[in-house]
């Protein structure tokens, strides 16, 4: 890995850390809320845009970790990080299961089978409706959101500290990706994406090499969604249903797929976008519909990868 | 370093940041975030001229809009009336409107921005429940007094925070309780319902099955319809023989659908039906399709048709939001409004007036005195601030309490039959959101 | 109605008059699926691309449905008629449009017509809502026939849309099969390739195809709506319902969208009034997973070259 890639994921943390000092009350909560999703986009990302996948069931991961989360504060009675360290591990699993039998498809008929199986993992939620309480969803009092950790205490309804634990949270998926991209196993997903029957012959494990993508991508969803629900102190059934699932394939394929960074720079944009047009005008949706399709005329490639293909040879 | 004036008092916990923020707020503020100094130079101003900015959560997209239109309508109405007699304490009242897009994320969102970014003095207008649910803890959490305008049980259960206000509808489980002994009465004992199968329609399962077995009757069938059916036929098969009423609380563009397949599926020979007007909320009795509901009963809050001798307050407020006798837009009888729901917003507007008055209301740093006065309103009577009727606010449980009505269909019209008591709708209460810090 | 009147038809239904009207409602099902999925069965078979605006383009024909119904005097035969020529047009225009304006200028790209027509949905969804309202929008059936059954009544319109639903679907296959249109594009769709080798102007086909399949769902659109209602929100469900008709049955073939729509609209129906609707839905959706997994070319798709 290139120093100057390096250096430029480290100075984009840097910037986010300086902007918390110099941005508004209401920017800080926005942008906490931006990187938070990030990390979902992030994890997309990995599947979409390196090994080539499209999936369009992805609520699923991040609703496990939203629910797992916000259950096991609510009802299991379990502190913050436990909750947060369940909610992740209980995402690697289900992600390994679902993936052990999606990944037998592939193209179109995968994206219909993740998007029924998160069809299904939405009806579910709604089903056990009495503990998931449904549309309406759970509200994860304040009381319940304060833990201590290395004998400092927190409380997540503290705007500062959530944002930078959102921003440290991001800084670790960066750091993730980057060695993921970088490694064998990157180069090896990238190769699936381009020929998937050229990199079988070649002896590699195509399959092994899918699940790993597909399970790290899911991680990552049930990761940002945990976040999420401790943050922000609600999970309801909205967040598992489909929008959920095209919100990081639009988002990844506005900031760029098969670029670190560019799902985290989608994920502002959508929300900068959707912010500032409902300042202007009543039709926000049309804005970001008539922004979008300009996008893709002239940023086909999602804008960071526009900008790598034309300028910048060297972005991971 | 003692916080300036300028700037909205930061926690004392983050110093280091408020101090940072004065050395560099004035050029940074113009670079970064979307709302370049707007708002924190002004504050140093005399407050008196000041307005009062209520930051209005409106459905404008998403599954609400319909609703939304009609708030926006009836919230600008109220607050050009409440300007022209003077405002709140000698201030205008500004509106600042955001759309929610019915959704429980932006919806909390949309409180951060009222909060930090158009430092509202309050928040309000939200109406679907599950909205309400994810904005309502940002609110507290943001010491936002939020006024809601929806009906569903989630304050009053205690759930909520001691910010989150009902003041202007009744909540559902008072108008379920509030319809059984009527049904039990007039139609029958035994009844079947349906419902959709989620939060709002749980309310109804759960209360109204409580209520008519206290009126000594049962209910027979529950058939829960998912949220996204399109087509009804396959569960009308579930409706038993021995059912006296069909009771339904379909919401949602498919109720249409809902009544016209009850028609071709029962044709004469169906028993009495009562529905919730929230079904048909916005759409002409007159509809194709509608002629089922004919000679059938429905629940009101507010009565759509004014009816032969409407009182003047309901004769003043329609003239103020445009509406005509028949509930539809002065100036497209085709366009027919929310009316059973939209004057929440006309007297909710009016409580937060009611509140801040008696409260001496100037500023941010009113806010506790602000959330006791409310809690310490008692009894509403009925005016043209309150038209649709008279009312018991309950401060422990921030939810008021007020008449409901059943219409009956007859030719595409609804006549009053029922108007009952407050006492009807009564319930213990579950919480007390006055022990609760602020 | 009188109080106290119980229910004079004998419900709950015995077994097999319930059974009936579950095979009446699932046919009507199917019919609506295979309607709906038939536009994008050629669009997605023959050139590839996800529309995600497909819903939209059937909404938007719901919603004209309804209005042309509002404009036209004369009832609502007139209005239907009237609805069944401006919708195909209409939505037609607006496809041609984006297929020249925005798919061609993107190359057809997946990725990319991917965003352009979710962009693209939100704009339609936009107009609709600003320019239409929020409210449903009932539109009522060119006739109105209940015919009874001595269990229950059903609406004839209903069993009119299965028999209008056989009639587009012949007629789409016997286009496909018989004429040179059709051939043109199946060869297309075999491989672009080969076609422009052969002189085919595969560009004018790409527009044709999409219009031609616009135009279609746009039919669909205005039969369907009597039985249901305009909503600006409405297409979501039937874009979700065709792609999996579209997959299931297999890519490129009318015959497997079709059987697809059959069985999914029959054993939605079926089961649907036999057990509980959500645990029904999360059945069939497993179900409809489950058969991709074990054949991901579909029902009557051809094993990837």
């Amino acid at each position: 890995m290139s120093a100057k890639s390096i250096l430029l994921h480290l100075a984009v943390v840097a910037a986010l850390f300086a902007l918390q000092f110099v941005a508004s009350d209401y920017m800080v909560l926005v942008l906490t809320r931006i990187m938070v999703l990030a990390i979902y986009a992030m994890g997309y990302n990995i599947l979409f845009g390196y090994a080539g996948l499209l999936s369009l069931g992805h609520a699923m991961f991040f609703a496990t970790g939203l629910y797992a989360a916000a259950l096991g504060v609510t009802r299991l009675g379990l502190g913050i990080p436990e909750a947060f360290l369940l909610a992740v591990v209980i995402g690697v699993i289900v992600s390994l299961v679902i993936g052990l039998i999606v990944l037998r498809t592939s193209g179109v008929a995968f994206m219909i089978v993740t998007l029924m199986f998160s069809q299904a993992a939405f009806l579910t939620v709604l089903y056990f409706g009495d503990y998931t309480r449904g549309d309406e969803g759970i509200v994860i009092p304040d009381t319940l959101r304060q833990f201590s950790v290395a004998g400092l205490s927190m409380d997540l309804t503290s705007p500062v500290l959530r944002y930078n634990l959102a921003l440290g949270f991001l800084a670790f998926a960066i750091a993730v990706s980057l060695l993921v991209v970088r490694s064998k196993t990157g180069h090896v997903l990238v190769a699936i994406r381009e020929n998937e029957n050229r990199t079988a012959m070649l002896g590699y494990d195509v399959a092994r090499y899918k699940l790993r993508a597909f399970v790290l991508s899911g991680a990552f969803a049930a990761f940002s969604g945990a976040a999420y629900a401790l943050m922000f102190a609600y999970a309801g059934s909205t967040l598992a249903s489909i929008q959920y699932s095209i919100h990081p394939l639009l988002w990844t394929l506005l900031g760029g797929a098969a670029t670190v960074l560019g799902p985290i720079l989608g994920t502002a944009i959508m929300f900068v976008l959707v912010d500032v047009a409902s300042g202007f005008t009543t039709a926000t949706l049309l804005a970001v519909g008539v922004v979008l399709i300009l996008l893709v005329l002239f940023f086909p490639k999602g804008i960071l990868g526009t900008l790598r293909q034309r300028y910048i040879r060297w972005l991971p | 370093m003692p916080d300036s004036k300028l700037i909205v008092p930061a926690k004392k916990r983050i110093s280091r940041r408020s101090a940072l923020k004065l050395a560099g707020a004035g050029a940074a503020a113009a670079v970064a975030g979307f709302n370049p100094g707007a708002g924190f130079v002004r504050y140093a101003q005399a407050q008196s001229s000041e307005p009062i900015r209520i930051g209005f959560q409106v459905h404008r997209t998403g599954i609400g809009a319909a609703y939304g239109r009609w708030y926006e309508r009836t919230t600008t109405a109220a607050v050009n009336m409440i300007n022209e007699m003077g405002g709140i304490n000698g201030r205008k009242v500004e509106i600042i409107a955001e759309d929610d897009g019915t959704d429980p994320g932006r919806g909390a969102e949309v409180v951060e921005k009222f909060a930090t970014q158009h430092k509202c003095d309050v928040g309000f207008g939200t109406l679907f429940s599950h909205v309400v649910m994810g904005s309502a803890p940002r609110a507290g959490e943001l010491k936002l007094p939020y006024y809601v305008v929806s009906e569903g049980h989630h304050v009053a259960s205690g759930t909520l925070n001691r910010y989150t206000f009902q003041p202007g509808i009744t909540d559902v489980k008072s108008q379920v309780i509030a319809m059984a002994p009527w049904i039990a009465k007039n139609l029958g004992k035994k009844v079947c319902m349906i419902y959709p199968d989620f939060a709002f329609g749980y309310d109804h399962r759960d209360y109204f099955s409580a209520a008519i077995k206290a009126q000594g009757g049962e209910v027979n069938a529950l058939i829960p319809i998912p949220p996204t059916e399109t087509s009804f036929t396959r569960y009308f098969p579930q409706i038993p023989a021995d059912t006296e009423v069909i009771y339904h609380v379909m919401v949602g563009p498919a109720v249409l659908t809902f009544v016209k397949e009850l028609g071709e599926h029962f044709g004469s020979e169906h028993p009495p039906l009562f529905g919730f007007i929230d079904s048909l909320e916005a759409v002409d009795l007159k509809s194709p399709g509608l002629e089922f509901l004919e000679g059938s009963y429905l629940w009101e809050a507010y009565p759509r048709f004014a009816g032969a001798a409407p009182q003047p307050q309901d004769v003043f407020y329609r003239s103020k939001v445009g509406v005509d006798n028949l509930g539809a837009s002065l100036t497209d009888p085709a366009d027919i409004s929310t009316y059973s729901h939209m004057f929440g917003c006309w007297e909710t507007l009016y409580i937060i007036k009611q509140a801040m008055e008696a409260a001496g209301y100037q500023g941010p740093a009113d806010k506790a005195k602000l959330i006791e006065a409310t809690e310490a309103i008692t009894t509403i009577p009925e005016s043209d601030q309150h038209p649709q009727g008279d009312k018991l606010f309950n401060g422990k449980i921030h939810q008021v309490f007020g008449h409901q009505n059943i219409t009956q269909v007859k030719d595409g019209i609804g006549n009053v039959v029922y108007r009952t008591t407050i006492e009807e709708g009564l319930y213990e209460p579950e919480a007390d959101y006055t022990k609760m810090a602020l | 109605m009188q109080p106290g009147h119980p229910c004079k038809a004998a419900h709950p239904l015995a077994f097999f008059p319930h059974l009936l009207l579950a095979l009446l409602e699932g046919t009507v099902a199917a019919a609506v699926l295979a309607l709906a999925a038939l536009g994008l069965s050629l669009v997605f078979g023959v050139m590839r691309v996800v529309n995600v605006a497909h819903g939209e383009f059937f909404m938007l024909a719901a919603m004209l449905a309804w209005w042309v119904a509002k404009m036209v005097p004369g009832g609502p035969l007139a209005g239907f008629l009237a609805a069944l020529v401006v919708a195909p047009l209409a939505v037609g225009f607006l496809a041609f449009l984006t297929e020249r304006l925005l798919l061609r200028r993107i190359n057809y790209d997946p990725e990319a017509t991917i965003v352009a027509t979710i962009g693209l949905l939100f704009v339609i969804q936009q107009l609709a809502l600003s320019l239409l309202g929020a409210d449903a929008k009932p539109v009522a059936a060119p006739f109105t026939y209940r015919i009874v059954f001595p269990w229950f009544g059903f609406s004839g319109y209903k069993l009119f849309v299965v028999a209008a639903s056989v009639a587009l679907l012949l007629g789409v296959w016997f286009v496909l099969a018989k004429t040179r249109f059709g051939l043109i594009m199946r060869v297309t769709q075999f491989d672009r390739e080969t076609a422009t080798a052969f002189g085919i102007p595969v560009n004018t086909v790409y527009s044709a195809v999409f219009v031609a399949g616009a135009a279609l769902v746009a039919v669909a659109a205005v039969l369907i709506v009597p039985i249901q209602q305009a909503h600006y929100l409405m297409g979501l469900d039937p874009l979700l319902m065709s792609f999996i008709v579209v997959i299931i049955g297999g890519l490129g073939s009318i015959k497997g969208s079709v059987v697809a729509a059959l069985i999914i609209g029959l054993a939605d129906g079926v089961i649907s009034m036999f057990f509980s609707p959500t645990l029904a839905s999360i059945i069939a959706t497993l179900a409809v997973a489950l058969v991709l997994v074990v054949r991901p070319q579909g029902l009557y798709g051809q094993a990837p070259r």
